[in-house]
């Protein structure tokens, strides 16, 4: 039979302070995963101004003066937005990264090593997203 | 064999979608991400080099599986958690229900925006 690891009820946030390795990795998991659906909604919206601007003349097209051109060019001018793009990668590689543990974990590859890995998760995230802010930011100033 | 653990249950279709749409997902979302920060740059985005990319077939039919595919994966991770969360009957179905709207919104304007950029009249 397989057994079932008590974990005690991890959406009782009150208990934080005894949260191990693969609770916290759940906890980034879910938190990941809403502003990923959340910006993923967010994108297209943005996106879509590519429906009006499909209308305009090509001479305006050609100059870089629909409105979708318009919008993007505007919002990649702002910092703020530079920055939450830095902030969506970090969460990004984070949930591809613990996904990866994941997969493998449910392919039964790494269970015991599965806190280590976690970390492992944390620390490349961290790399990647700091090895990316050149390239993000690139063109804000 | 000793059996090991696996977060699946029998009769999960939905669980293994979840997970096949996940390691599409891995592949597709690294390629977006260097494709458009890496070789192109935030700065350099215009309607003229989104529409050249999308009136390739190939990217095209790439973009919408990937439009598909998050969706899915993202609203379904979203109503998963609400279920653990606690929520059932009516307010689950309403909820559900409410996510599959969402979805076909999301999925519709996507579309639709591709079609405007590959030169497809229909949007």
């Amino acid at each position: 039979m397989s057994q079932s690891y008590n974990r005690g009820l991890i959406e009782d946030f009150s208990r934080w302070r005894e949260f191990e390795a693969g609770m916290w990795a759940w906890i980034f998991h879910k938190f990941t995963g809403w502003v990923l659906i959340g910006y993923l909604f967010t994108h297209i919206a943005v996106l879509s101004t590519g429906i009006p601007a499909a209308g305009a003349s090509e001479a305006a097209i050609m100059a870089g003066e629909d409105v979708y051109t318009q919008t993007i060019v505007s919002l990649e001018s702002l910092l703020l937005v530079r920055l939450l793009e830095v902030g969506l990668l970090a969460v990004a590689v984070f949930h591809m990264l613990n996904g990866t543990r994941l997969l493998l974990v449910d392919l039964g590859v790494g269970l015991e090593s599965q806190n280590k890995s976690f970390y492992a998760s944390l620390i490349l995230t961290g790399a990647i997203t700091v090895a990316s802010v050149p390239t993000f930011i690139a063109g804000a100033f | 064999m000793a059996e090991r653990y696996s977060s699946f249950q029998s009769g999960g279709r939905m669980w293994l979608l979840q997970r096949i749409t996940a390691a599409f997902l891995l592949v597709v979302l690294a390629f977006h991400f260097f494709l458009l920060h890496f070789v192109h740059h935030a700065d350099e985005v215009s309607f003229l080099a989104s529409s050249a990319r999308m009136e390739n077939l190939s990217y095209y039919s790439l973009m919408i599986l990937f439009l598909v595919t998050a969706t899915f994966h993202g609203v379904n991770g979203v109503y998963n958690a609400l279920v653990n969360q606690g929520l059932t009957g009516t307010k689950r179905t309403v909820i559900k229900w409410t996510l599959v709207a969402a979805s076909t919104v999301l999925i519709v304007q996507g579309v639709r925006t591709a079609n405007a950029w590959a030169g497809i009249g229909l949007y």
